[in-house]
């Protein structure tokens, strides 16, 4: 219901925002020629038009849409999809659907090849020639045995009535098909049951899957008799009293044929292989699924009967399975429907926002971890980690010992370790808390300190001959390599919690802020530091007042680039190892095949890399409005 | 007592492919207090070069060159610099490019505003204190340029090509307003410049200099600063005197650059 308002809503918004760019395509057609980068300016409507576009082929293309607008038609397939379930066993002996040759046709063909083989394995496997001689014999029995099922004289009058009577029911059933009353009346017990199943999507079940229409009790019931006629066809094979005579003494000569165990142990061992595949292939040729050409055609014209009057039955459901329901069907399992293709694949904006707004909640959480939330947290445990323990060991004296009465007297220079470790009593304040809030810290610390270390190792490489060629192969030669070979590295080094992490992300972002720190010192207009110095600026000042805010548009790109390749590597990063994080949720997802989670994380991973973005975006507008001007 | 004096400089480079370059010989003259002189040359005759070592910016071969009693041998505030695109701060405001030189010496706030607005007045600025430089046009940056030179208060003030890359109106407004400057202040300009005419409007003193080696060709003492002071520009750019000297000046950087094209002909 929501989703069809929402569905409609975005296409109206996609339709207005197209029209309202063409009016305005036609307004300000004078105003620029093509290639004026005037007309890339703005252009909001295209954004709504994009995002409607993509939301739309959500939709769609998840069978969100679908659901929202055929739920009946879902169930009426479903029963569609029992039948052509039912039918599957004969239909998958003709060449119908995947099947490109009948199934006779199929095994003959192997069979030969694999009897072909046997004659190969016979000419170089040691047997005495006795031996060899009746084998030989064997084997040629076999091959006229497998003709034998094909040839028309050869066949029992009785297995051409059974495949007659087969051919006969499904006649029948199409014909009943497409009478006005069949199945007959409804039980409105089993109706009332139907009528109470849970919805689409609603549980682990997909597809209600018992009919809940008149034209799905019609399939329903076609299906089960399709179930027994399948039944009846798998009963036919071409046994008569003619060929279980020569099955049966074929099946003597190979059961009297003793090995001769003499000789060395390969040998022997080829020998009784050489057997065992004798005896496989004459099972198989006893199954009797070989027929000859003619007999099967009756089924087969049958079945395309079958086959068109299932089509007219299901009118405009065809339609809808075709346009609403992409890249997939629903298919009927043993006593439940699903959906398969994208409609299994890509999750739907609905449940991917109902197991969002699930896992958002703080007390449901992931694995026990909300997403992002906060937590109260006493303020020692903040003082503890920022604090360095050895604080205490500089304090003049020594630590206090216990005395003989057992008691320990405390000191100033304990008072300090306590002070330094957090073990003092302190008020408790909020801070954020979750697995968002986790990677988003990692990725921030890592920008922290590669921006910390990395501009001014960068100035330096820039302004100092030096210092480039010092630290040139320092950067030149780790920079290259894909952060994530380094992961297993970095992680066994620095543990799997954040250290290794966040040593991992500095990596990435120490090489970026360097190069962009060392190209913004070089671009520096000679005039400018010319004038500088004869404004009286000390070294240090002309680093600080000319060199640094001059590279500044440099150093702001090098933290936008360093953010989003931060973010990808943290994301992956968590997947390698960790216990918190969006990579980690995303991680066990996979482990548990839980689509919507892994959808959620995506979409989640996009938008903060995007929310990202859009903030530098806005600190670069903000803090160099020169760029470009100058 | 700051009389720039420059005895015997030479300038020597040597090239990558292992030959030397004279860009400049022997170039020796003296600068008194409060005259504006103007260099004229044609490209490659060493008049930047000249001024960066004047500046301090690059340091002589051989020779010496003093101010006043001291020898330059590093860039100082007792030498203003103008460049000709003004090479302003463009992530400061006006204001704050103007005041960088007091800033840098650390110098009262209350006293530097004062002085920021005082030459913001002179230069016809007033106003602009809080826009970013980025905003202005290419005559108000120089303007700004000349006011952040000036606020230091140096002895000497050296201009290389500082009005090249403006239109003529807002060149013969920037003209009048460096002459102006020079006649309030009593300050020593030493002008490079392309524009034999500006040369001419400008220099109450000009060299032209002359290319391979780079050397002082011939020296002029003119009458037309001067005159600029009180009369219009306009007037005496058509007056004959004017005239003759300019096309005198322009025959002879003709013949020196048909001289350099004829040396790089026959290599």
């Amino acid at each position: 219901m929501i989703v069809g308002i929402i569905f409609i809503g975005l296409v109206a918004a996609l339709i207005w925002s197209i029209f309202y760019g063409r009016k305005v395509i036609r307004t300000e057609k004078s105003d620029a020629v093509f290639g004026n980068p005037v007309r890339a300016l703005g252009g909001w409507h295209w954004v709504v038009a994009g995002v409607c576009s993509i939301l739309l082929f959500w939709f769609w293309f998840s069978w969100d849409a679908a659901r929202a607008y055929f739920p009946i038609a879902g169930n009426e397939l479903c029963q569609v999809a029992k039948l052509t379930r039912a039918a599957n066993p004969i239909r998958s002996t003709f060449p119908m659907d995947d099947e490109r040759l009948l199934l006779g046709t199929k095994l003959l063909d192997r069979d030969y090849r694999q009897i072909d083989h046997l004659q190969t394995q016979l000419a170089s496997t040691n047997f005495s020639d006795a031996d060899r001689e009746m084998l030989q014999e064997i084997i040629d029995e076999m091959r006229t045995a497998m003709a034998a099922h094909a040839d028309a004289d050869e066949l029992d009058s009785s297995v051409r009535m059974r495949m007659s009577a087969v051919a006969e029911n499904i006649h029948g059933l199409a014909e009943a098909l497409a009478q006005e009353g069949y199945p007959g009346p409804a039980d409105p017990a089993m109706m009332a049951e139907a009528l109470a199943q849970p919805g689409w999507g609603e549980t682990s079940v997909e597809l209600p899957p018992l009919p809940m229409t008149e034209r799905g009790r019609k399939f329903d019931a076609a299906s089960v008799t399709m179930q027994e006629i399948s039944d009846q066809y798998l009963g036919v094979r071409n046994v008569g009293p003619a060929l279980t005579a020569r099955l049966d003494a074929l099946e003597g000569r190979i059961a009297g044929f003793t090995i001769d165990a003499s000789g060395d142990s390969a040998d022997v061992a080829a020998r009784e292989d050489l057997i065992k595949q004798i005896e496989k292939i004459f099972r198989r040729i006893d199954d009797g699924r070989i027929f000859p050409p003619d007999v099967t055609t009756d089924v087969e014209q049958a079945l395309l009967v079958l086959d068109r009057e299932q089509r007219r039955q299901q009118g405009g459901l065809r339609y809808i399975n075709a346009i609403a329901m992409p890249g997939g069907e629903i298919l009927a399992g043993n006593n439940a429907c699903s959906e398969q293709g994208s409609g299994r694949w890509l999750p739907k904006p609905s449940d991917t926002l109902a197991t969002f707004t699930r896992l958002a909640n703080p007390n449901e959480g992931y694995k026990g971890f909300p997403l992002l939330w906060f937590k109260m947290k006493p303020i020692s445990e903040m003082v503890a980690f920022i604090v360095p323990d050895w604080i205490a060991d500089l304090v003049p004296g020594d630590y206090p010992r216990h005395g003989t009465d057992g008691q320990v007297q405390s000191n100033f220079k304990s008072k300090v370790y306590d002070i330094a470790t957090g073990n003092f009593d302190s008020p408790s304040i909020p801070v954020p808390d979750g697995h968002i809030w986790d990677s988003i810290v990692r990725v921030l610390m890592g920008l922290f300190f590669g921006i910390l270390l990395g501009v001014p190792l960068g100035l330096f490489m820039g302004l100092s001959r030096f210092a480039k060629g010092y630290f040139d192969p320092l950067v030149e030669l780790y920079r290259p390599i894909p952060p994530l070979a380094w992961a297993p590295l970095i992680l066994t080094i620095f543990g799997i919690q954040d250290d290794g992490k966040i040593f991992l992300l500095f990596m990435v972002a120490f090489a970026i802020m360097v190069i962009s720190a060392r190209t913004g010192a070089t671009g520096t207009q000679l005039s400018k530091i010319h004038a500088a110095h004869s404004l009286g600026a000390s070294n240090r000042q002309i680093i600080r007042q000319v060199i640094l805010p001059n590279s500044l548009p440099e150093i702001l790109t090098g933290i936008r680039i360093s953010i989003g390749v931060c973010w990808g590597t943290l994301v992956a990063a968590e997947m390698l190892a960790g216990t918190t994080g969006i990579g980690f949720v995303e991680n066990v997802a996979r482990k548990q095949s839980d689509y919507e989670i892994i959808w959620m994380t995506i979409i989640l991973m996009g938008l903060l890399g995007l929310l990202f973005d859009v903030m530098m975006r806005w600190v670069i507008h903000k803090t160099i409005p020169w760029r470009g001007k100058g | 007592m700051s009389d720039l004096t420059a005895s015997e400089l030479n300038m020597v480079f040597n090239t990558p492919h292992g030959g030397t370059v004279h860009a400049l010989k022997d170039v020796s003259f003296t600068l008194k207090q409060g005259e504006l002189l103007a260099v004229l040359g044609p490209s490659g005759c060493g008049k930047t070069t000249l001024l960066n070592i004047i500046a301090g910016f690059q340091h002589p071969t051989g020779g010496s060159l003093h101010l006043g009693d001291h020898e330059i041998t590093a860039p100082g505030v007792d030498r203003g610099m103008v460049f000709q695109q003004g090479a302003l701060f463009e992530w400061l405001t006006v204001a704050d490019n103007v005041n960088f030189g007091l800033r840098m010496k650390k110098a009262d706030p209350a006293e530097t505003s004062r002085k920021v607005e005082e030459w913001l007045e002179i230069v016809g600025l007033q106003g602009f204190g809080r826009t970013p430089t980025y905003q202005l046009s290419g005559g108000m940056q120089q303007r700004v340029a000349l006011a952040r030179c000036l606020i230091n208060d140096p002895d000497l003030i050296l201009m290389d090509e500082p009005l090249g890359a403006l239109d003529a109106l807002t060149r013969e407004k920037m003209q009048s307003l460096v002459l102006k400057i020079w006649k309030e202040t009593g300050k020593t300009i030493m002008i490079i410049t392309h524009s034999v005419e500006e040369a001419l409007l400008l220099g109450e003193r000009l060299f032209v200099m002359a290319p391979r080696p780079g050397r002082i060709h011939k020296e002029y003492h003119l009458p037309f600063a001067d005159l600029g002071l009180t009369n219009d520009p306009r007037e005496i750019k058509i007056s004959p005197e004017f005239v003759e000297t300019r096309e005198e000046i322009l025959t002879m950087i003709w013949n020196m650059e048909e001289e350099i094209m004829g040396k790089t002909e026959t290599v």
